[in-house]
């Protein structure tokens, strides 16, 4: 089924217009607060919304003017079932009865239902524990559970606010997978935080910030060429944004001391950039490397990031395909066997070594530099 | 720890006291006299009969004042609580009033050949009226503990709002139900002055346990005392089998652990 949404909450300052073709799954990305879970809630009939109109293949979920005046049809008869950060599963109730609940309520026979119930649990993995209470089942299988009940309904629109959330690093990954299998072919929603559960899940991916949609494409376009800080700080890349000048070079909108000039980023371009454009540049952490000179000074070394870039294991001090950026250190990072070195919103990614070698610090000025090669500008 | 020895010595003595003073050799010929077999059956006819009502007029009072918010809410719930703090003879002179030969409904009653007043059905209106509140209050706050999200979660599935709570909000609440009955029972079984002062005291009609007390304190010290231990023992049996309601209802919702 395929949805038309569009609605606006005043007081969340939410107005959001959103597509999702049939069978289509779109990952919503966004800051705490940005009006994922609103969203949710609308589409789910929990929160009427001031205004707005959506509809699910041919049946209109609501139609409300302005004041709120219109069609609104209540959660029960929207075919709209939602899955939670926490599988709610009824704790009266066994895994087998919570499963059956849905077809029940639809006025499928008991034993029909159960029938129905089982399959469902066997599909997504837990069949042996049918006669189980939630109190008796782990996080892991009572989030499976949740999956099988809300499937079980046979919903046209199945939202997923945060399934893996609540999890354990141990049992996210089998949730996935199952989440991935049953995902296919079915018109699903899902609000997450991984970048992980976008790729895996998601064909396309939404970006809310602050109650509007900010960026809206194809998992791989918008993580790939991220348009916000938002997105770039999820696909753990730097972005640069600036104005493309004659030269065809991006001048970076970083605000400088009085009387220097904005740093000029070299990159690779994609697609068609004409001087005047509006353009982001990504460059991975571990393409940068960190020095505390000037490299044009004599004795500068630059500093690299690793062995993961040949190109960039020999100086290249005003290399005209370098960019180098004065940067303020801000923090620094462990992760795993490198150390992120911080500088308000650029990162480099260097090893332990030449952090001490460097005497590197929060405070301490210091230059980014990248190859040309390694930073892609594509237009907002 | 010593002011609260002082207080747990406060609410234990006189219990105490009144067992010293029970004339155990005449115990059970006390209260086996037909007077008291009356009082007694009668109180358990009429506070079952109570509770009953109690939970069939106080479940969807707890539903409304919990799940719903219209104009004025606050004040009708304090409203409804009011027997709690109202002296009890004063609850029995309002219902004499409502219910009466020349009450405000009684007049009705009267005309159709009903008079409530002075009967067995005035003693359970009473408690009635007295106990409500106790499991109001019991329900309504487990209502709110419980939380609206399994119902969200319900009606997302596809349950129409009669199935909701049929299925899923009622039996959340059940060891709540429970207990909030048990302490109406109590509170019912104990009642004494609203049914004094709206049923009067007539054997076996009207003149349930705590009545009969009350009146052979007079003539018979030794049966008001034997028959108070009666009443003492149904309370504690009561309190205990609440107390495990809650605890057993507690246990299923949050598992072995």
């Amino acid at each position: 089924m395929s949805l038309e949404f569009s609605a606006q909450v005043g007081v969340r300052g939410f107005d959001v217009s959103l597509p999702v073709a049939a069978g289509e799954t779109v990952a919503v990305l966004g800051p705490n607060g940005a009006g994922k879970s609103t969203l949710l809630t609308v589409l789910a009939g929990l929160l009427r919304p001031d205004s707005g109109r959506a509809v699910l293949g041919d049946r209109v979920l609501f139609d409300l003017g302005t004041g709120g005046r219109g069609r609104w049809l209540p959660p029960h008869e929207r075919g709209v079932s939602m899955l939670a950060q926490d599988a709610l599963l009824f704790p009266h109730l066994s895994a087998l009865e919570n499963v059956a609940f849905g077809p029940r309520s639809r006025g499928v026979p008991r034993a029909e239902a159960r029938r129905r119930a089982t399959a469902w649990l066997e599909r997504v993995g837990v069949s042996e524990l049918a006669a189980r209470r939630p109190a008796e089942i782990s996080g892991g299988q009572a989030q499976r559970v949740a999956v099988a009940r809300a499937l079980a309904s046979e919903p046209e629109l199945l939202l997923l606010d945060e399934p893996l959330a609540a999890l354990d690093v141990s049992a996210a990954p089998a949730v996935r997978r199952m989440l991935r299998d049953v995902l296919a072919d079915r018109t699903a929603l899902v609000v997450t935080h991984d970048i992980l559960d976008a790729f895996t899940l998601a064909d396309r991916v939404v970006v809310l910030e602050a109650g509007c949609v900010v960026d809206l494409g194809p998992t791989r376009d918008v993580l790939d060429r991220p348009r916000t800080r938002f997105a770039a700080g999820l696909a753990a890349v730097n972005l640069l944004i600036g104005t493309v000048t004659a030269a065809g070079v991006v001048r970076a909108d970083i605000r400088m001391p009085p009387g220097e000039a904005a740093p000029d980023i070299r990159a690779r371009f994609l697609g068609d950039l004409a001087a005047g454009d509006r353009a982001g540049v990504c460059i991975r952490p571990s393409a940068v490397s960190v020095s505390v000179a000037h490299p044009t000074d004599a004795d500068a070394a630059p500093i690299h990031s690793g062995p993961r870039d040949p190109a960039l294991t020999h100086p290249r001090a005003a290399d005209p395909e370098q960019t180098m950026l004065p940067v303020t250190v801000t923090d620094l990072e462990p992760r795993g066997d490198l150390v992120r070195v911080r500088a308000g919103d650029v990162a480099a990614d260097v090893a332990p070594g030449r952090v001490a070698d460097l005497d590197l610090a929060p405070g301490v000025h210091a230059w980014f530099g990248f190859a040309a090669a390694d930073a892609i500008a594509y237009r907002l | 720890m010593a002011v609260a020895a002082v207080g747990a010595a406060f609410v234990l003595l006189p219990l105490v006291a009144m067992v010293t003073r029970v004339n155990w050799a005449e115990f059970v010929p006390l209260v086996t006299s037909e007077s008291s077999l009356d009082a007694l059956g009668l109180s358990l006819r009429t506070s079952l009969t109570a509770t009953a009502l109690c939970v069939l007029l106080g479940v969807p009072m707890a539903v409304v004042l919990a799940r719903t918010e219209f104009w004025g809410q606050r004040i009708l719930r304090s409203l409804v609580l009011l027997p709690l703090v109202l002296p009890p003879v004063v609850g029995g002179i309002a219902l004499l009033y409502t219910f009466g030969r020349r009450g405000l409904l009684g007049q009705s009653f009267e005309a159709l050949g009903v008079t409530v007043a002075f009967s067995t059905t005035a003693v359970v209106i009473a408690q009635t009226f007295v106990a409500l509140p106790f499991l109001v209050l019991s329900l309504e706050g487990a209502l709110r503990a419980v939380g609206t999200r399994y119902e969200a979660v319900g009606a997302t599935l596809g349950a129409r709002p009669t199935t909701v709570l049929r299925r899923i909000t009622l039996p959340l609440v059940v060891p709540a139900l429970v207990s909030g009955a048990v302490l109406s029972f109590a509170r019912a079984l104990g009642e004494f002055g609203a049914t004094l002062a709206f049923a009067g005291s007539l054997q076996g009609v009207t003149r349930t346990l705590p009545l009969e007390i009350y009146l052979q304190r007079e003539t018979d010290p030794d049966a008001a005392v034997a028959l108070s231990l009666v009443l003492v023992v149904v309370a504690v049996v009561v309190v205990a089998a609440a107390h495990q309601a809650g605890r057993s209802g507690g246990a299923r919702l949050r598992g072995p652990s």
